[in-house]
């Protein structure tokens, strides 16, 4: 019988997973409108996750740290974003704006006050970022948290297509769409230039690398920068899907959703970010359409996934397992 | 013994101060004395954990949710005396506390953290999940009969009075500290310490991991439901869900980060600084009322984690060693 497997074997079995995942919500889709209805907010607001998710990824690998403000930094950039806008520029003018100033954001964060902390404890790191999460909280009640009812223009509308008797917002498709192509210029940017072959050696082997003239620190910050635009992307795209508007809290559930994401992917894995998120995403929006009466429950489940993820597999669905027995 | 005798003095004249303090203070500063207290106990047991045993923990608020709950609903369905809640909190949340030690066995550092964080997030959600029971957003009110809320009574101190509260507060406070000072100097504080400082080092010394990391996380918890407990009496007996929100854990992390890591000597400062902080820096020019609080929190949070990493009990240790009266016991090791 093995032997007989041992062609299929050497896939991996979370791409199985994956895939069975992918028909199962297929099959679901065509045979029911609302199944298909609701997979398509989740994959939409899913994306959103996977994008902070991986923002999160992206720090973790570069100073094996957790950014806690990772979320309160996406709410910021909205707000600026919210700000441009009112000042009249155009969304897309904005929202290319705002990508830069998260960019500049994230790397001052890092320069400013994660170096000098980064290297003594991870306890420490993660109290900075605390702090960090605090103080951004505080800027952006006291800036924009009077405003009674802020909210971003969606970019693609509210209209819908439908498909075969399914509405297809284009709300949804355009979030996916967007979150995806900012994923995959990342991705093209450690991949194939020689400033992301930089970053990648400065977060795997920061001694080596250093030797061989790479300039670690300067690695890092732009990491972080990387990871404060990924978030940005996030945060914009998921402003226009939540009833609520722009509020301060708005990217607090959706950083417990992240960490979820990332975790359920494998803190170290970006494409698992992504699966993460999106699993999340469609989960949850099934949670809410057939079960509405367990909707205070829906944080609660993704801290269940979580710690089943943590406990069953740590390094979750794409992660390489770290041998270590004490 | 005579090497603890300034220790001993110091805590003795603190003591004195805490306890003349009620009666030279206006009602409401003895009210924020109360919650200070209250900030005490959480910070304290905080630091069992994270501080002596190098597990960190963003979930604290939802063990002090636990316990203010496990008040609040005794004291509404049985009238039961307030001391024996605080009893039950103590004893509810150890259990619990092992109980979510179980699974932290197998995480550690940035894994820990989320977990933790994910508690923090999940239980204020379940009395909003379980309203009948437990109250939704309205919350839980203790029983307003008197005789139920006399279990402690103080000639000439009306029940649940500021006075009453920062009594019971701070002699809970006292007792706590004592339990965790003769915890943290014997077998098992030296255990929790080699867990910290070499997980490879304690095993290989015969320190039973397990053990150690779940009792650490079990006596933490009990110190934080004690400490939710109180503050269900410091807010007129109410307990509600809005105020065990993340920000309360995150707000003990800074509390232990404040008063330093792995030392019982700076508490009071980490408690007094997450205590009073929120209503001295309402007043802040510029930033005005509420939103003053945060920015002048996260700004002094990260100030401390930069300029002086050992918090408060590192810089008293500092300058003991300017003095050249070194007191090896209470320097606070660097955490990995």
């Amino acid at each position: 019988m093995t032997r007989f497997l041992s062609p299929l074997a050497r896939v991996q079995p979370t791409v199985y997973l994956v895939v069975a995942g992918a028909v199962f919500l297929l099959v679901g889709s065509l045979a029911s409108a609302r199944f298909a209805s609701l997979t398509v907010g989740g994959v939409g607001v899913g994306a959103a996750y996977g994008s902070l998710a991986l923002a999160l990824v992206l720090i973790y690998r570069a100073t094996h740290v957790i950014n806690f403000a990772q979320g309160e930094l996406a709410m910021l950039t909205t707000y600026v974003a919210y700000q441009l806008i009112q000042w009249g520029l155009t969304y897309w003018e904005a929202f290319f704006a705002t990508l830069a100033i998260a960019f500049v954001l994230g790397t001052a964060i890092h320069v400013t006050i994660i170096r000098p902390v980064q290297h003594r404890s991870v306890i420490g790191t993660v109290i900075v970022t605390v702090g960090l999460f605090i103080l951004i909280d505080g800027i952006a009640n006291w800036k924009w948290g009077g405003i009674a009812y802020a909210q971003l223009p969606s970019p693609f509308g509210f209209g819908s297509w439908d498909v075969g008797g399914v509405p297809i917002q284009h709300l949804y498709v355009g979030m996916f769409g967007i979150v995806l192509a900012s994923v995959l210029l990342v991705w093209a940017l450690f991949r194939f230039t020689k400033i992301g072959l930089g970053m990648r050696a400065a977060a795997l082997r920061p001694a080596a690398a250093s030797l061989a003239g790479v300039r670690v620190d300067a690695m890092l910050a732009l990491g972080w920068g990387f990871a404060a635009v990924l978030g940005a992307v996030a945060a914009l795209m998921y402003e226009p899907s939540q009833f609520s508007g722009l509020t301060p809290t708005l990217m607090q559930t959706a950083l417990v959703y992240a960490f979820a994401a990332a975790v359920l992917g494998g803190l170290e894995s970006p494409a698992g970010a992504l699966v993460g998120g999106l699993a999340i995403g469609v989960f949850l929006n099934m949670l809410a359409g057939y079960a509405p009466q367990l909707v205070s429950l829906e944080v609660p489940f993704a801290f269940a996934a979580l710690l089943a993820t943590l406990l069953i597999k740590p390094s979750g669905l794409f992660g390489h397992r770290q041998v270590q027995r004490v | 013994m005579r090497k603890q005798l300034p220790a001993l003095g110091s805590v003795a004249i603190v003591a004195a101060v805490l306890s003349v303090l009620p009666f030279v203070l206006s009602d409401y500063n003895v009210y924020l004395g109360a919650e200070v207290g209250v900030f005490f106990i959480a910070v304290l047991g905080l630091n069992i954990l994270t501080g002596y045993t190098g597990q960190i923990s963003i979930g604290h608020g939802a063990f002090m949710a636990i316990g203010a709950y496990v008040t609040a609903v005794m004291s509404r369905d049985h009238q039961t005396n307030l001391v024996l809640t605080m009893l039950v909190a103590f004893a509810a949340c150890f259990v619990i506390g092992l109980l979510v030690g179980l699974p932290a066995l197998r995480l550690s550092g940035v894994s820990l953290a989320l977990a933790t964080f994910a508690l923090a997030v999940s239980v204020p959600q379940l009395p909003l999940q379980w309203s009948n029971y437990l109250g939704g957003s309205l919350g839980v009110q203790a029983s307003s009969k008197p005789s139920s809320l006399l279990g402690i009574s103080m000639p000439g101190v009306a029940a649940l009075s500021n006075r009453w509260i920062y009594g019971v507060a701070w002699a809970a406070s006292a007792l706590l500290f004592g339990m965790a000072w003769l915890i943290l100097r014997g077998r098992v504080g030296r255990a929790f310490r080699a867990v910290r400082d070499s997980e490879i080092a304690a095993v290989a010394s015969g320190v039973e991991l397990g053990l150690y990391k779940t009792l650490a996380f079990g006596i933490s918890a009990a110190y934080a439901g004690v400490a939710g407990s109180l503050f269900v009496m410091a807010s007129n007996g109410f307990a509600q869900s809005q105020d065990f929100l993340v920000v309360l854990s995150l707000q003990l992390l800074i509390g232990a980060a404040v008063a330093g890591l792995g030392s019982l000597w700076g508490i009071l400062v980490g408690a007094a600084f997450v205590g009073l902080l929120p209503k001295i820096s309402t007043s802040v020019p510029l930033v005005g009322s509420d939103n003053g609080r945060d920015i002048v929190y996260g700004l002094l949070v990260i100030l401390v984690m930069l300029v002086l990493p050992g918090g408060f009990a590192g810089l008293l240790a500092r300058l003991r060693s300017l003095t050249r009266d070194l007191n090896r016991e209470s320097i606070p090791v660097k955490l990995r």
